[in-house]
């Protein structure tokens, strides 16, 4: 049996009397893509945040690749990365400028090749030397979505990857997360409120809810749990009990 | 013109003040800052009118160490708002970058800046006023570095303000530095200053810098008990403050704001 890259046990945070997170427990196998489900406020950015080492855990704990984060925070986070829509990059530099910064970061070789690469993967000859402050939403995004693949991770957080693109290339950077995960073997915690993005990229569903796990399975399993007709629906009745 | 528009937005404005300590900060601050130096300048050129030897010499040499230490506390601070701004601290940190390595990369950028300024100043100086920073000598070299690592003191404590308050905080990247300034003793030496402030500015390394700067232009004699009282308060100051910041950067962990300072 594989072991798991990522494994979460009994996580909490709490801030002050409020709990964002309680006690959740997952792990994520190598080249799955997870998919964590909830309203506003259900505690997956908090999560995603802890698993990032941005937030302190209240209590349980976080292992990636058998190490524990809070000890070994260095060597998991360099091969680990995020994206999110709700993120930004430096806007008095170039996309190029930019991508060149966080390939230093990380300690990258072979830098010019990378960034050439990740440049016509996410079709972004056209505005590669753009000053970021320019850019669109959706070229913003696009950037970000560079920045996590550059550094090659092998695990990816995804929150909200694809909410501010275009169908198109909406389209075009899910099937080049399916291919990196099958060609990288590259495992992602993803969230969106797109429900049929979540059905078409993850292998299972976490549904929170108010800080806490409510559901895990398949999309199929979690809709028949729930007796609804699809994952949008299970989403309104669970959004709309909470 | 109506009435009730200009009326909303002075409300607007007051409603900012009503929570902002660094905003009622800024109404009060500098008046008293501006008061609190001239007036320390003035009873320093009262009280000792005839042993003031050359205003350009004291004044024009005291002004451009005081910039250096002040574009060496922003090199930091301005680091920080940078990312800050550009909503880049979560980057950042979700990387692995560690806290040392981030203060690490802007005590270089405040040494870039503090060279840029240093030159910019030294030349101009010399152009305009005929005056030759070199004047003190080699000691300059010790001051000027001494006053570098208080910059990157007052940085620091900046910053870990910043961190834990938030973009309400910000002013203090312009005016932190300057609530050091009278008790640096920049323009009128520490005599001038009341009994009650002498040690307070004792405590400042910036102090012991300035002291040593008159002492040599004034007497020749070398400022070698000054130099290492601002080195020596120097490194325990700046162990401190890094600890400090340290122990914020955990506390804006533990609370969630490090990724929603600037927000």
């Amino acid at each position: 049996m594989t072991s798991p890259v990522l494994q979460v046990a009994h996580l909490t945070k709490r801030f002050g009397e409020f709990t964002a997170v309680d006690d959740i427990s997952f792990a994520i196998k190598p080249g799955e893509i997870l998919g964590l489900l909830g309203p506003n406020g259900a505690g997956k950015t908090t999560t995603i945040q802890m698993l990032l080492g941005l937030v302190t855990p209240t209590s349980g704990s976080i292992q990636m690749f058998g190490l524990d984060l809070a000890a070994h925070r260095e060597e998991i986070l360099q091969q680990v990365n995020f994206s999110s829509t709700y993120i930004s990059m430096p806007y008095a530099l170039t996309v190029e400028e930019n991508l060149s910064v966080v390939a230093r970061l990380y300690g990258l070789t072979d830098v010019p090749r990378r960034i050439d690469d990740i440049v016509k993967k996410l079709e972004m000859e056209e505005f590669r030397h753009k000053i970021t402050r320019k850019l669109s939403s959706g070229q913003m995004t696009r950037l970000t979505l560079a920045k996590a693949f550059l550094t090659q991770p092998k695990i990816l957080f995804l929150d909200e990857p694809t909410a501010s693109l275009d169908p198109d290339i909406a389209h075009k950077v899910r099937a080049l997360l399916q291919d990196e995960r099958r060609t990288s073997g590259l495992s992602m915690l993803y969230t969106s409120h797109n429900m049929r993005e979540m059905e078409e990229m993850s292998d299972r569903i976490i549904f929170l809810q108010r800080g806490r796990i409510v559901a895990e399975g398949t999309a199929a399993e979690i809709v028949a749990r729930f007796g609804q007709a699809d994952l949008e629906d299970v989403f309104l009745k669970l959004a709309r009990e909470s | 013109m109506k009435l009730h528009r200009i009326a909303a937005l002075i409300v607007r404005h007051l409603y900012l003040y009503r929570r902002s300590l660094p905003r009622m900060m800024e109404i009060f601050y500098w008046p008293f800052l501006d008061l609190v130096i001239w007036g320390f300048i003035t009873l320093y050129l009262v009280r000792y009118q005839s042993q003031v030897p050359g205003f350009v010499t004291f004044f024009l040499g005291a002004l451009i160490l005081w910039d250096m230490l002040f574009r060496s506390q922003q090199g930091i601070t301005i680091s920080f708002l940078e990312e800050m701004w550009a909503r880049n601290l979560m980057n950042l940190f979700a990387s692995p970058l560690n806290p040392n390595e981030f203060l690490a990369a802007t005590m270089a950028m405040s040494v870039f800046k503090v060279t840029c300024v240093s030159i910019v100043m030294a030349v101009c100086a010399w152009l305009f006023y005929d005056y030759n920073l070199f004047l003190i000598g080699l000691w300059l070299i010790p001051f000027v570095l001494s006053l570098v690592v208080t910059g990157w003191i007052i940085g620091v404590f900046t910053t870990s303000l910043i961190m834990r308050f938030g973009q309400e905080a910000e002013v203090l990247a312009w005016s932190m530095v300057f609530l050091f300034q009278p008790i640096s003793c920049v323009f009128y030496p520490m005599d001038v200053l009341p009994a009650w402030l002498k040690p307070v500015a004792w405590a400042n390394p910036a102090a012991h810098v300035f002291e040593g700067m008159r002492a040599v232009l004034g007497s020749g004699v070398p400022p070698v008990t000054h130099l290492a009282w601002a080195c020596g308060l120097n490194a325990a100051l700046l162990v401190a403050m890094v600890a400090w910041f340290h122990r914020t950067f955990a506390y804006c962990k533990e609370q969630g704001s490090l990724v929603r300072v600037g927000e």
